[in-house]
């Protein structure tokens, strides 16, 4: 495990839906590979395929054809090589919404802690770390505090915090600054790539946000499911 | 002396018969084997009442000629029985004289219960078993509802790796926690006003546990449409605004 390695590697990707005359051709042959460390953005207009690709790397959508692997561990091979989808995203992908999606009728100590104790750790165990993370991201003070009483900055906050909790080395966030503004979107995406760094993780971002382009090592371009630069 | 549900006061008369009865005390929970509540007269009022005819029944019997039935001494003998002596001979025995009739202590038990309180206990039944399929289809809308409610969030937990007994566990906790509310709320209601019920209301501690027992099983059942559509939902709904 070490920064460098390739933690995602999409070869050959397809995925269309309906067929026939009703065929939509979503992705066409997209090759992809990211290493640990890297923090890359998915652009394109709308229907490029960039959710389509974003939720086949998510292991949420089975591609048409082509080749996934995730940290080493082919998962699609013409069919899911694992029976246990829910489990892969569990211990190797952490997720990040534009809507934050934090649990309401849980405080964002339990909001973080709930992956810890899906994974198997103790009660105790996942608090501290819950604890560790929201410190870390600067909302330690807001732990016993419910979602709805958190500002947009901080339940996006909570909810980095959620997706690395288990250490995933894949971080896969669908417009994660969509809800913030220009100086908070830039704090969000520092902390992002600051954790990937720290984790030995990449991140997946879908994004039209233009402010934070900077803030990625690469922008991957789709356009009527191609992958046309990178 | 009248049981103070009847809602009679001392002093107050009632006609009972030919006779009418001053009502010189009152006592609490004296009733029937129904549960309605109960007037006590004196023995011989009560054997009385039991065999003469009010006057204007009396007058119509006279009239056809009809001899008037004089009142019984004795109505029951009430008999102890020796340690292993034979019930049944015994009965056997006094059923020889036409105009006796003799019955064992589960004989009596099974008379009183099929006359009075078994159509009771059907009837209550009923009652209950419609209650009970209507709090099911109450109940499973409102957990269809709250679960339609957080497609959102069942599909956020699906997506970062909750497996489905997590979402049924949450989902059937929500359903129980409804029912036990129910229960709770029932009960408490029940104790509070049961003592201004015309009738008496016994309510055992072990029926207390069987209806919360049956309350579980409706919530559980009630809550399959629930589970069924969290279970449908796409993970992919938690992702886009």
């Amino acid at each position: 495990m070490a920064l460098g390695d390739i933690l995602i590697e999409v070869s050959n990707v397809a995925k269309h839906f309906g067929e026939g005359e009703t065929r939509v051709d979503a992705l066409r042959a997209v090759d992809l590979t990211v290493r640990a460390g890297e923090v890359v953005a998915l652009l394109g207009p709308s229907g490029s395929g960039k959710t389509t690709l974003l939720n086949i790397i998510g292991c949420i959508l089975a591609p048409s054809a082509g080749r996934v692997a995730l940290d080493g561990e082919p998962v699609f091979d013409g069919r899911w090589l694992r029976r246990d989808l829910r489990r892969l995203r569990l211990d190797k992908i952490g997720f990040i919404f534009q809507a934050h999606n934090l649990l309401p009728f849980l405080t964002a100590e339990e909001n973080v802690s709930v992956v810890l104790d899906l994974v198997g750790w103790s009660a105790d165990k996942g608090r501290a770390r819950a604890r560790e993370l929201l410190t870390y991201l600067e909302v330690g003070h807001r732990a016993t505090v419910k979602p709805a009483l958190l500002s947009g900055g901080e339940a996006q906050r909570v909810a980095i915090a959620r997706a690395l909790a288990n250490r995933p080395r894949i971080i896969l966030a669908d417009e994660p600054t969509a809800a913030l503004d220009g100086a908070r979107a830039g704090l969000v995406m520092d902390l992002m790539r600051k954790l990937a760094v720290e984790q030995e993780a990449c991140i997946v971002t879908v994004t039209h946000d233009e402010k934070i382009f900077d803030r990625f090592d690469r922008l991957i371009h789709l356009r009527d499911g191609h992958l046309v630069s990178a | 002396m009248a049981d103070r549900k009847t809602g009679l006061l001392p002093g107050e008369t009632i006609r009972l018969g030919r006779d009418r009865f001053t009502v010189v005390g009152l006592v609490e929970g004296a009733m029937n084997s129904g549960g309605d509540p109960a007037v006590y007269v004196t023995l011989a009022d009560a054997m009385a009442l039991q065999t003469e005819l009010d006057p204007a029944a009396q007058r119509v019997q006279t009239a056809r000629g009809a001899v008037s039935v004089k009142s019984a001494s004795v109505a029951t003998i009430i008999a102890r029985m020796s340690p292993g002596a034979d019930v049944d001979l015994l009965t056997a025995t006094v059923r020889q004289w036409k105009h006796l009739a003799a019955m064992t202590q589960v004989e009596q038990e099974e008379l009183l219960l099929a006359s009075v309180v078994d159509k009771a206990r059907r009837q209550i039944g009923l009652f209950l078993g419609i209650l009970l399929s209507v709090s099911a289809v109450v109940i499973a809308l409102i957990i269809y509802t709250m679960t339609m409610e957080k497609l959102k969030q069942i599909a956020t937990l699906k997506l970062i790796g909750a497996p489905d007994r997590t979402i049924i566990a949450l989902i059937v906790q929500q359903a129980l926690i409804l029912g036990a509310s129910g229960w709770g709320i029932g009960l408490i209601l029940i104790l509070a006003v049961k003592d201004y019920f015309p009738r008496r209301v016994v309510l055992e501690p072990f029926n207390v546990m069987v209806l919360a027992g049956i309350i579980a099983a409706v919530c559980l059942l009630s809550s399959a449409l629930g589970v069924r559509a969290a279970i449908k939902v796409d993970p992919a709904t938690a992702l886009g605004s």
